[in-house]
């Protein structure tokens, strides 16, 4: 059984294998690197929720190839970066900058988180007073004792 | 405040219907150009007419119509009747014949009527990168000083050109 688990783990990681569609021959491993680094970061325009690196589009096809032929030629991240958003808009990075039009992107998430800690901070500190008033006296526990007793005393005449 | 309390979950869910509501009329794939407001961008690309490289301002003379096109493109073959009427009403439109090949293209204007002032044969899609064109057909609105002004990527239709297009050119009509 295990090893049946074992085998469909290893082949569900082999789509990770298959989404490499061609392959570029590289000066150097530190562009080959890059060149999978930005790919992933940059979105297809045509299928909205894929990267260059993963989709079969035409135009990721295009992309791929270009920014092979960029990074041969020499060109740093963000010519890269700033070539693709001037034609194709903000929307083609995952990872965009910092400024007004994205700041609710970046910052929203962490403020949420922030401010349900807060909330629940809030609401834990409230309900610490209420558990220690509520906690029964110890009168009243001897009480819940005698009765627990009476009550198992009378089933088992 | 206890009172007001009760009704946090109906306005949770008033807010949250709100936004799904607008989101079911939204569009997910319409992606303005990025050139909107900017220069068409320069080119100096061959026609369907001609080898001789031409370049932008011999070709382009707005307000036009730029219609990415191309014979692989089946969407294409869909619009085509309807620039074929727009041309008729006098639209200028320009086609930028994108990725393909120009004696398919010729037969595709012999065979379904030409609504094209001119054809850009942008057979390598330098033009089309430099566009930002992701799919054909892609339709710029392109005005009188040389600016693109709108995009509509897909189909344009009697609908899409009422809401979207006719406007630029009502001195024309």
């Amino acid at each position: 059984m295990s090893r049946l688990a074992v085998a469909i783990l290893l082949a569900l990681l082999c789509s990770h294998a298959l989404a490499v569609i061609e392959t570029y021959e590289f000066s150097s491993e530190f562009l080959e690197a890059r060149y999978y680094q930005l790919s992933q970061e940059l979105r297809c325009p045509k299928c909205q929720n894929q990267n260059i690196a993963d989709s079969n589009a035409p135009i990721a096809r295009d992309l791929r190839a270009l920014l092979h032929r960029q990074l041969e030629a020499g060109a740093s991240d963000d010519e890269i970066l700033a070539f693709m958003v001037e034609r194709y808009g903000e929307f083609v990075r995952y990872r965009p900058d910092v400024n007004s039009q994205t700041a609710v992107l970046w910052y929203f998430p962490v403020g949420a988180v922030g401010l349900g800690l807060l909330m629940l901070g809030l609401h834990l500190y409230r309900r610490r007073g209420a558990t220690v008033s509520d906690a029964p006296t110890e009168a009243q526990l001897a009480g819940m004792r005698e009765a627990l007793d009476e009550l198992s005393r009378g089933r088992k005449p | 405040m206890g009172r007001f309390r009760l009704f946090l979950p109906l306005i949770a869910f008033g807010l949250l219907a709100v936004f799904l509501y607008r989101g079911l009329s939204l569009d997910p794939t319409a992606l303005p150009s990025a050139l909107v407001d900017k220069q068409f961008p320069d080119f100096a690309l061959p026609t369907l007419a001609s080898d001789v490289p031409t370049r932008r301002d011999d070709l382009i003379v707005g307000p036009a119509l730029v219609n990415v096109w191309a014979t692989w493109c089946y969407s294409c073959r869909v619009e085509h009747p309807f620039l074929v009427e727009l041309a008729e009403r006098g639209i200028p439109i320009i086609g930028l014949n994108y990725k393909d090949e120009p004696t398919k293209a010729r037969q595709w204007l012999a065979e379904l009527g030409d609504p094209y002032q001119h054809n850009i044969s942008d057979t390598e899609g330098v033009l089309g990168l430099d566009l930002g064109v992701y799919g054909a057909p892609e339709t710029y609105v392109v005005d009188g000083a040389g600016n693109i002004r709108y995009r509509h990527v897909g189909v344009v239709d009697q609908g899409v050109w009422e809401a979207h297009l006719a406007d630029w050119f009502s001195a024309e009509e």
